[in-house]
């Protein structure tokens, strides 16, 4: 083993980056350190899924000893709000993916825009939630033992506390991760705002990109197996 | 490697380090240095082990005798109701159990040791996310800060495994907090495990190919990815028993229609990959204390580095071993039995390797090696008795006894613990600068062999016999052996409370050594043991770079030939 004691710009090796303004003493390269972000991004995402893995566990086993109450309960989410919803959420994963884009080609306009379309996508989202989740209270169609739908004229055979007490796991979990969003998006927004990205320095749009991915497509999982399922 | 190993930096002059780098409390607490983490992660396991264990130390002393006996003495002269007895039993377990889970033996070796020396075996400047592991041990702070409110608000009567629905629907104490509590210190977890993973993927030094690596950093990153992957469902376990515990909301509760079976698939999906990020870590310091201390390069060094990561996957799919008894189908049974065979075979892989590397090495008696050697020991013991507790036949008479009490203890305390203290005289002098008295230190590890084997041995014996676990209270005929326990016992607690002695004494401003002390104090071959004791704050001087492994001892090879490179 031997130390070699020259600056580490002296000899980069190939893939090791151009240098920006934000490198951390600890990497030797822009490249190692971009690398590094990018790949616990992709452990963190992996841990994201695990996580909401046990709710749709949970929900396959609901579904599968009550499949009838599942059935008469779904009747009662509103399936054009969730639709509303998905489409708000894909045109917002356009978006974020042009913010990358941008932020690659170092066009600083169109990385403002298009992380406030984002923004604002997102908030479009959580605003339907809203209304959705109103109307939910308001018919007394609550988790467990809260649940009380039928002092509201709505009869639901079985146990439909627990399909609710799941929606609202499951869409309570999700729509917490939207917010999340909303104030990483509005971080790298403001950065955008300082000028902060450009082609040698984009890893957080880009992972906050990931991010923002994530939560679409898991969405896109909630919506047909909640909303949908006749 | 070449030959410069006791020579740091080719001649560099010392400088200081990171211990007097920067000076004051808030560079302690604020700190973003991997090795003063590690530092503070020891000292808060450490402390919560003492905690920990005098919980054990107490119902010990209940199973003295077969009656409410010992604690409802204490409890009446503290003037408090001595019918609560059995109650107060029931939270000392819990106690005991919960605080040496998830705030010592989880965090342990990864938290303190890993941190320390995954940066410097690398030959790195340091783990790949610094704020990211401050904010780790930040998060395990706050998770053990609501445990420590739990015993306050009451204690805790579930034992560690929250079982449903009696921890949802019936346990009057304080089970939120404790849930919670796990569920933050779940997140430390899995913040530590995803630095690691990154670390060891990116933070190599140049030379450093996969195959170079010490095998504590292949432990290290086989414990990581169980740790990023199976901790995630333990949150959200947690926080669906919150949820059923605050909202009734009827997923675990029968009365509900829920199904407390499903608690149990959850808990154990976590809870037995879990078990593995506590051995896993144990695993890597065993590898490097071998090695270093018969002098010889180790066995089978790719065999051990992939068990690690066959066990790692393999943890994910033996769950329901835990669940033979719980009304799951005789087919699950029938086929979490087999797999739960298959994870003896790369365990038995590294045992033979150890004692392969054993065989015909230059072995030195000092006090890590003799932990390595109790960890042989006493950890092929706990193993092989997880293969009778695996066979679905034998665990129907043998759950929930005194059998299963030995045989985790036997793996979790003789594999894990055995291996951080082993591992903590390893490195004490490079963390610390300072050397602890040899002398004292061999004559402790006796004591902790001893009153390990008293107190666990013969609860194998007692657990066939039919003592269940987690009773205050037993037939008359099984006094003996649970005094015998109980004096074990106090002989462990009194093992440990001197290592405590010596080590604090080492520290000591006048047990400070006249010249500092040398870099490699074993001889041993991987990069830590390249640079400054204690290191400097940024590790090394310049780039490291390797160009061989780090199980090649070429001044002291004494097996003569056996060149492997
Ligand atoms: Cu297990």
């Amino acid at each position: 083993m031997s130390h070699d004691h020259d600056s580490p710009k002296a000899h980069r090796p190939a893939g090791a980056g151009e240098p920006h303004a934000f490198m951390a003493h600890h990497f030797n390269t822009p490249g190692q350190q971009a690398g590094a972000a990018k790949f616990g991004m992709w452990v963190f995402l992996a841990t994201e899924i695990l996580m909401f893995s046990g709710l749709f566990l949970a929900y396959f086993i609901v579904r599968m000893h009550y499949p009838d109450m599942v059935l008469a309960a779904h009747e009662h989410l509103n399936k054009t709000a969730g639709g509303i919803n998905t489409v708000v959420l894909i045109t917002s994963s356009l978006t974020m993916a042009l913010a990358v884009r941008a932020a690659q080609v170092g066009d600083q306009p169109a990385i403002k825009r298009n992380l406030l379309l984002t923004i604002g996508f997102a908030f479009t989202f959580m605003v339907v939630k809203y209304f959705e989740y109103t109307a939910k209270i308001e018919h007394g169609m609550l988790p467990g033992k809260f649940y009380h739908a039928w002092d509201h004229g709505y009869y639901i055979e079985g146990s439909p506390h627990i399909f609710f007490a799941v929606y609202f796991c499951m869409t309570g979990l999700h729509g917490f991760h939207v917010l999340i969003g909303i104030g990483v998006l509005t971080w790298i927004y403001l950065r955008a705002g300082k000028g902060h990205f450009g082609p040698s320095y984009y890893t957080p749009v880009e992972n906050v990109g990931l991010y923002w991915h994530l939560v679409d497509l898991i969405w896109i999982f909630l919506f047909p197996l909640l909303y949908l399922v006749r | 490697m070449a030959d410069d190993k006791s020579t740091h930096d080719a001649g560099h002059e010392r400088e200081p380090s990171y211990l007097v780098a920067q000076k004051g409390l808030k560079s302690w607490l604020f700190t973003v240095d991997h090795k003063r983490l590690g530092l503070m992660y020891l000292a808060t396991t450490l402390l919560f082990f003492f905690v920990g264990g005098m919980a054990a130390i107490f119902f010990r002393t209940e199973l003295l005798t077969p009656g409410p006996g010992e604690i409802s003495g204490v409890l009446t002269a503290l003037g408090m109701d001595p019918t609560t007895s059995a109650t107060t039993y029931n939270k000392l377990f819990t106690v005991h159990g919960a605080v040496m889970v998830f705030l010592v033996i989880i965090p342990s070796v990864p938290g303190a040791l890993g941190n320390f020396l995954l940066p410097l075996m690398l030959g790195a400047k340091d783990v790949a996310f610094p704020r990211l592991n401050l904010l780790s041990f930040w998060v395990y702070s706050l998770g053990a800060l609501f445990f420590i409110y739990t015993l306050f608000a009451g204690g805790l009567d579930t034992g560690w495994t929250f079982y449903t629905p009696y921890s949802s629907n019936f346990s009057g104490t304080a089970v939120i907090s404790a849930t919670f509590g796990a569920f933050i210190l779940g997140f430390s977890s899995i913040l530590t495990g995803l630095n690691f993973m990154v670390t060891i993927h990116k933070m190599r030094a140049p030379g450093m190919t996969w195959n170079r690596m010490p095998l504590f950093c292949w432990s290290i990153y086989a414990t990581a990815v169980i740790q990023v992957l199976a901790t995630p469902v333990l949150a959200i376990t947690l926080l669906l028993l919150i949820m059923e515990r605050t909202l009734n909301i009827g997923i675990f509760d029968p009365a509900m229609g829920g199904d407390p079976v499903l608690f149990q698939h959850f808990f154990w999906f976590y809870s037995h990959p879990a078990v593995y990020i506590m051995i896993l870590p144990g695993f890597g310091i065993i590898s490097e204390l071998i090695a270093v201390h018969s002098r010889k390069h180790i066995f089978g060094y790719k065999a051990i580095a992939l068990s690690s990561v066959a066990i790692a996957i393999i943890s994910f799919v033996v769950w329901g071993h835990h669940m033979f008894v719980s009304g799951q189908s005789e087919l699950a049974g029938i086929v979490f039995s087999f797999l739960t065979f298959a994870v003896a075979v790369p365990t038995a892989i590294k045992v033979f390797s150890w004692v392969a590397t054993l065989y015909k090495g230059s072995i030195q008696f000092n006090t890590p090696m003799l932990y390595g050697l109790m960890f042989l020991f006493t950890f092929t013991i706990g193993g092989l008795t997880g293969v009778f507790l695996g066979t679905l036949s034998v665990d129907v008479h043998l759950h929930d006894t005194y059998f299963v009490v030995a045989h985790f203890h036997y793996v979790m305390m003789g594999g894990t613990i055995i291996a951080f203290v082993g591992g903590l005289h390893h490195w004490w002098a490079k963390m610390t600068g300072r050397n602890y008295d040899e002398k004292q230190a061999r004559w402790a590890s006796l004591f902790i062999f001893v009153g390990f084997n008293m107190t666990f041995f013969n609860q194998f014996v007692l657990g066939q016999q039919g003592m269940p676990r987690r009773y205050y209270t037993y037939v008359p005929q099984f006094q003996q052996q649970h005094v015998l326990s109980t004096v074990g016992a106090y002989i462990l607690l009194a093992g440990f409370l001197w290592i405590a002695f010596y080590l604090l004494a080492s520290l000591r401003k006048s047990a400070a050594p006249k010249e500092p002390l040398p870099d490699n104090t074993w001889g041993g071959a991987s990069l830590e043991w390249s640079t400054q004791t204690p290191p400097i704050e940024h590790n090394f001087h310049g780039q490291p770079r390797v160009d061989s492994d780090p199980y090649n001892f070429p001044q002291i090879d004494r097996t003569g030939g056996m060149d492997h490179h």
